[in-house]
């Protein structure tokens, strides 16, 4: 059961960075918009945008 | 077939199919208009015709032109950019500006999808960012590079619309609140499962399979781990509860923050001593219950709120002030933010009125319907009041603005809705007292048993007495009234259904009397073409045709009812140089081609007959539709005998030319097709129904013949309207009336309405729903919005308030009795740390789990 003297700290501390992560993706806005990156990823075609028309000044 | 003959873009019938063309994806594809066609056609370039392939809704409304960029421009000015846009910030990559945009007429996914593609694809744009869920666009832009207004413009290019709003105030405080608790929440659920990760192993070891210090490293690990469960995700709790204890009263908090703090404190002093036992793991799973439980709530106030929202997005941004006026009329752009007391504005036809105000100059018309719920163009003469948020239908009108800010009629509304959205449901106010009470139980029941131990083996005294406290961690009493409410609101939400009081669900659940509003709420306040009378010699339907043709084009309600009644496969009206008459009617030529022909020779015989000369000069024939009074000093016949005269509810125009009268047109309010199942649906719930109006006797009894409803009033003046709910709840004359004690009503009268005139009624009836449209003082008294407009959508949610009521009392007995048989075990000494554990996870998913067969 040695093991689990390195184990148990272990598990501590990666608790702390899964937290860190998860800190940093509330805090940029990952679960803002939870519907908007499924529709998204269907829905991007991979040819590159072209440039839009010239905007005339009426 | 269908593709032919409808618009591709959006989906309206395309008259001249082959004139307006675009090619999509390599197929010509027929458009209905010209706005159509620069939409698509600007979708195409930008390389999206994607977006086609990919929609799964038509859009709300055809293409509009293009604004002007000059009129968008005014949105580039400093002062009124200091309203919204976050000041220019400079990094290594240059300047940028940041604006938030409200998007108006997303219809599905791929609308997002076009608006984020087209908005990123415009030079200057930096980045962009739309929120699916809320409909709203972040943009960053350099401004060295382009214009806001150029942005605003592009998204216009594709047929939609963004309203700039200052998203600093309230939305940063909602998003704020909103990953607070979303982190608190992530916080708690982390260490409730890796501290559950620990203790299972010590509570499945055998004797012996574990020594004394594997134990203690575990115990100091799940303590390192609660710790910021406690000190981080439930400091609120602790506020709260500190907050409530020194006013003097006990809410939920209370009961939570001692359960919480107890079993901790006894949990750390196990583990440094090294004795008794340890409940970090009940602890962090109560604080992760407990805060996923608010976290949802929080989600479906905020989405509440935001219907509210864009409510105070109907005012535009920009108003042309008249600073020099009457001196010279000189125009300038500014801010509505800047608009103050006196400064008058002009407000073009077409135009939203920026502020509440009064008509300085000009004779137009406002459409109020979104503010007042009234169908009809409401007349604006000088001296009228005209309301912020109204648009102006017929001419340019100046108006003197009387009230800017937060004054506005418009702001008056959000400002009411917030408050409501904020109060606290009776449903919660009556648990926190049931809290109160048992705060007292737990604590009586920890003492006695503390006193009995320590008479029978003073060394468990303590530990006992600690997990009768722990037992009785009110979390599913907690969770019990909340996760009730929140599932119903959200799923009356999906179905149109706008909670905004606190007591709403609870009221609905007990309503035995509907009372329905006539006009606007079981009709559809807009006109529609009842019947042609035909005068002359020509048929109805050639009428119809001449009249519609003269109408063309007009957004009037009597235009659009004209319109709207022809059959969708009637031949295409000849084009007419209408001249609009306010207020009187619509004067315009006809070209005379082999249709009319025929019958404009019976109109000259008739004429040549009466001795009249004919005026068929250039082939056409000027006709004229409007007011019998208008009419009758125009035309040289008299009126026919039998012109029908246009009663309450009715609205009746006539067509003349210069020497007969041709047709009368009569244009009555619609009911509601799902009007009578709606009410057979109430009956069939055992509500009495009801029909008060203040339309004509006539009118009123046509509706409820047809819809067999036997009570009815009609005549009602809001005060009488007022009598009539209060005689039905039995307290019309005083208190204790109809022989009733005081407090005690014979009914519970639900209340559907939507005018102005219906303020009262919502008020003093027990529990209001206004419909969709609603009007600014109905929507602000009304107790929950019809948003989806179906009328069988109020029998859906009293069935839903009946079973939210049944599941809530569900929950509360089965909190009560778990916590009430769990605390004689605990007093007994028999309940440990993973049987505590287990019961509160066990009570509290089953609280919840019943709550969610709501949300189904």
């Amino acid at each position: 059961m040695e093991s689990l003297y390195l184990l148990i700290p272990l598990s501590v501390l990666l608790v702390g960075g899964i937290l860190w992560l998860l800190w940093w993706a509330v805090g940029s806005g990952q679960f803002d918009d939870l519907e908007g990156p499924g529709h998204r990823i269907l829905m991007d075609d991979d040819r590159p945008v072209p440039a839009p028309p010239p905007d005339d000044l009426r | 077939m269908n593709e032919l003959t409808n618009c591709f873009h959006c989906g309206l019938p395309a008259p001249d199919g082959a004139a307006l063309v675009v090619a999509i994806a390599g197929s010509p594809r027929p458009m209905c208009c010209r706005g159509c066609q620069a939409v698509a056609q600007a979708i195409v370039d930008a390389g999206m015709a994607t977006y086609y392939a990919q929609r799964t809704a038509l859009p709300g409304a055809p293409g509009e032109p293009l604004p002007h960029l000059a009129a968008l421009a005014a949105y580039d000015s400093p002062a009124l950019q200091a309203g919204f846009v976050e000041a220019p910030a400079s990094d290594a990559s240059g300047t940028s500006c940041e604006v938030n945009l409200m998007l108006e007429g997303i219809t599905c996914a791929a609308c997002l999808w076009l608006n984020e593609r087209h908005l990123a694809a415009q030079p200057g744009v930096l980045a962009v960012d739309v929120n699916f869920s809320t409909h709203r666009a972040r943009v960053r832009w350099d401004p060295a590079r382009t214009q806001l207004s150029r942005l605003l413009r592009a998204v216009a290019a594709i047929g939609y619309r963004a309203h700039p709003f200052d998203a600093r105030r309230r939305d940063a405080l909602m998003q704020r609140e909103r990953r607070t608790a979303l982190w608190r929440f992530l916080v708690a659920g982390l260490s409730s499962m890796q501290v559950m990760m620990y203790a299972v192993p010590v509570y499945l070891a055998g004797e012996g399979d574990m020594t004394a210090a594997d134990e203690t490293l575990i115990r100091w690990a799940s303590l390192a781990l609660t710790l910021p469960a406690v000190v981080y995700s439930s400091a609120h709790f602790f506020r709260n509860a500190w907050r409530d204890l020194r006013l003097r009263r006990l809410g939920m908090d209370v009961p939570v923050a001692l359960g919480i703090a107890v079993a901790f404190a006894a949990s750390v002093w196990a583990t440094v001593t090294g004795t008794g036992e340890v409940y970090f793991d009940s602890v962090t799973m109560f604080v992760f219950l407990l805060l996923g439980g608010r976290y949802l709530e929080l989600r479906v106030r905020q989405r509440a709120t935001d219907a509210v929202d864009r409510l105070g997005a109907i005012v535009p941004a920009v108003a042309d002030r008249l600073p020099d006026w009457p001196a010279s009329r000189r125009s300038e752009a500014v801010a509505v933010a800047a608009l103050a007391v006196g400064d008058v504005v002009s407000v073009a036809p077409g135009g939203v009125v920026p502020a509440d105000g009064v008509v300085v100059e000009g004779d137009s018309a406002a459409d109020e319907s979104l503010l007042t719920g009234e169908s009809l163009p409401v007349p604006k003469a000088v001296g009228a009041l005209v309301t912020g948020g109204s648009m102006n239908l017929q001419s340019p009108l100046l108006v003197r603005v009387t009230r800017v800010g937060a004054e506005t009629t418009v702001q008056t509304i959000v400002r009411l809705l917030d408050r409501a959205m904020s109060e606290k449901p009776a449903g919660v106010a009556q648990a926190d007292r049931l809290a109160g009470r048992f705060v007292a139980v737990a604590l009586a029941a920890a003492a006695l048993t503390f006193a009995a131990w320590l008479w029978l083996e003073p060394a468990r005294a303590l530990w006992v007495a600690v997990s009768v406290l722990v037992v009785t961690c009110p979390c599913a009493l907690a969770l019990a009234t909340p996760a009730a409410l929140t599932a119903a609101t959200t799923r009356l939400a999906r179905e149109g259904v706008l909670v905004t009081r606190g007591h709403t669900l609870e009221t609905l659940a007990r309503v035995t009397d509907v009372v329905f509003d006539k006009t606007g709420t079981l009709t559809h306040g807009r006109l529609r073409l009842g019947q042609v009378l035909a005068h002359a010699d020509r048929s109805a339907a050639q009428c119809h045709a001449l009249a519609a043709a003269l109408e063309q084009g007009s957004r009037h309600p009597v235009a659009l009812a004209l319109l709207a009644g022809r059959a969708s496969d009637a031949a295409p009206l000849p084009a007419v140089a209408a001249r609009h008459l306010i207020g009187l009617g619509v004067e315009g030529a006809l070209p005379d081609p082999h249709a009319l022909a025929a019958a404009h020779a019976a109109d000259a015989a008739a004429a040549m007959a009466a001795g009249i000369p004919a005026d068929t000069s250039g082939g056409t024939l000027t006709l004229r539709l409007g007011a019998a009074d208008w009419l009758a000093a125009w035309c040289a016949a008299p009126p026919p005998a039998d012109l029908p005269t246009g009663d309450a509810g009715t609205v009746v125009v006539h067509l003349a030319s210069a020497r007969a009268w041709l047709a009368s047109f009569v244009l009555e309010d619609e009911l509601r097709a799902d009007a009578p199942a709606a009410i057979d649906a109430l009956r069939a719930l055992g509500c009495r129904v009801h029909l008060l109006s203040g339309d004509q006797a006539a009118a009123v009894a046509a509706v409820a013949d047809r819809l067999g409803i036997e009570q009815r009033v009609a005549r009602a003046s809001p005060a009488s309207k007022l009598d009539c709910v209060q005689n039905i709840q039995g307290i019309r004359n005083g208190e204790g009336g109809a022989g009733l004690p005081p407090g005690e009503r014979a009914g519970c009268v639900l209340m559907v309405g939507d005018g102005v005139n219906d303020a009262p009624v919502l008020a003093g009836a027990d529990v209001s729903l206004a419909v969709a449209s609603a009007s600014e003082v109905a929507g602000a008294s009304a107790d929950g919005l019809l948003l989806s407009g179906r009328l069988g959508d109020i029998a859906a949610a009293i069935r839903r308030a009946r079973m939210t009521q049944r599941i809530i009392r569900q929950n509360l007995v089965w909190a009560i009795v778990y916590n009430a048989a769990s605390i004689p075990l605990a007093a007994a000494g028999l309940v440990s740390p993973w049987l505590a554990g287990l019961g509160m996870a066990g009570s509290s998913l089953l609280v919840v789990g019943n709550a969610l067969r709501l949300g189904r």
